[in-house]
């Protein structure tokens, strides 16, 4: 199935913008999350077409997901 | 009264009272110079320096913006800029919260640092600039570390809460006590380029949902650290948004965020 994914500000740097890619039926955000390489506690809003979603949360064809970086600083 | 107008009013410029004549009228008639302000806005006379917010802040909505009090917590990169713009809005009473004192390494970006105040506590810095730059408004400097024990006591009789922490703890526990005390928390992070605005009302958990990934902040900021720029923005990014939650005109950010990302230039809305 394709899922098009969209990273944000530093989770951009040595990956990308926006690609789309081929996954096996069944995948969970979190595996995406793992396959980029992105910790879990550097994860600040994750959404999936447009929504809040769990990292257990499976994926489908057609899927946009979203991930951004926690900010945190003042 | 009636004499403190009567003189006010004599030395007005149609309805604008220039800031000499506010001073002088607090020295005759005995009142400070944030009492004299009140009386000169219920009688619909506005303090000249104000002249130019009226294009969008009626002589009523200063009034309003004068009788509000409102808690700052953090007074470093966000709350020095946060501070300086309530201030000069002419929000009455501006309870500013921060336990530090000034580092060296704040000078690339606090507004209210400054070689020679290193060592000095952030809110007593805060306490001077307002004093400097709009006698009449209060600024009430608390050197203490706001948390879920002491917050709604720090927090009380304010109309809302800007937040200006640098930690994501701290944050979370702000949203409760805000929650608590039925109170909007105007919400602002940054990290390096990067940035984030939206207002928390009682009732919603959209902070907490946020974060629910990393209470303990591995924040990008700690390894992008936080250039002159983006606080500033933030800062002004939330003061907008107290200033129409106070007047009650225009959209808040609520229920939906503000993403800034400065290095590639996006600005987005996304649902909360």
């Amino acid at each position: 199935m394709k899922v098009l994914i969209k990273l944000f500000a530093t989770f951009r740097n040595e990956r990308f913008k926006q690609a789309e890619k081929e996954l096996p039926p069944g995948t969970s955000i979190r595996q995406v999350v793992a396959q980029l390489e992105i910790a879990e506690e550097a994860l600040g809003m994750v959404m999936l077409n447009g929504r809040h979603a769990p990292l257990e949360s499976e994926l489908h064809e057609g899927d946009t997901l979203s991930l951004f970086p926690l900010v945190g600083g003042g | 009264m009636n004499e403190l107008l009567e003189f006010v009013r004599g030395q007005a410029k149609g309805d604008l009272v220039p800031w000499e004549a506010q001073e002088e009228a607090a020295r005759r008639f005995g009142r400070s110079l944030a009492q004299v302000e009140g009386l000169l806005l219920e009688a619909q006379l506005l303090p000249a320096r104000y002249q130019r917010n009226r294009q969008g802040i009626s002589t009523a909505q200063q009034l309003r913006l004068h009788r509000a009090r409102v808690a700052v917590i953090g007074c470093g990169g966000l709350g020095g800029y946060i501070i300086e713009e309530l201030a000069r809005l002419g929000v009455g009473t501006i309870v500013a919260i921060d336990p530090d004192v000034f580092e060296e390494h704040n000078l690339n970006r606090q507004l209210l640092s400054a070689p020679a105040r290193l060592g000095q506590a952030k809110s007593e810095a805060a306490l001077a600039r307002v004093a400097e730059i709009n006698p009449a408004v209060t600024l009430v400097a608390l050197q203490q570390a706001f948390g879920r024990d002491n917050g709604a006591e720090l927090l009380q009789g304010c109309a809302l809460a800007i937040d200006a922490l640098d930690n994501i703890r701290v944050r979370l526990e702000l949203a409760e006590v805000c929650d608590r005390l039925a109170i909007p928390m105007v919400h602002g992070a940054i990290a390096g380029w990067y940035g984030q605005v939206f207002t928390q009302f009682p009732g919603e958990d959209h902070l907490q949902r946020i974060y629910a990934h990393g209470v303990d902040g591995k924040g990008a900021e700690k390894t992008l650290g936080n250039p002159s720029f983006t606080p500033a923005l933030v800062a002004s990014l939330e003061v907008a948004e107290a200033c129409k939650i106070l007047i009650g005109v225009g959209e808040p950010l609520r229920g939906r965020k503000l993403i800034i990302d400065l290095l590639d230039m996006e600005l987005q809305v996304v649902p909360l």
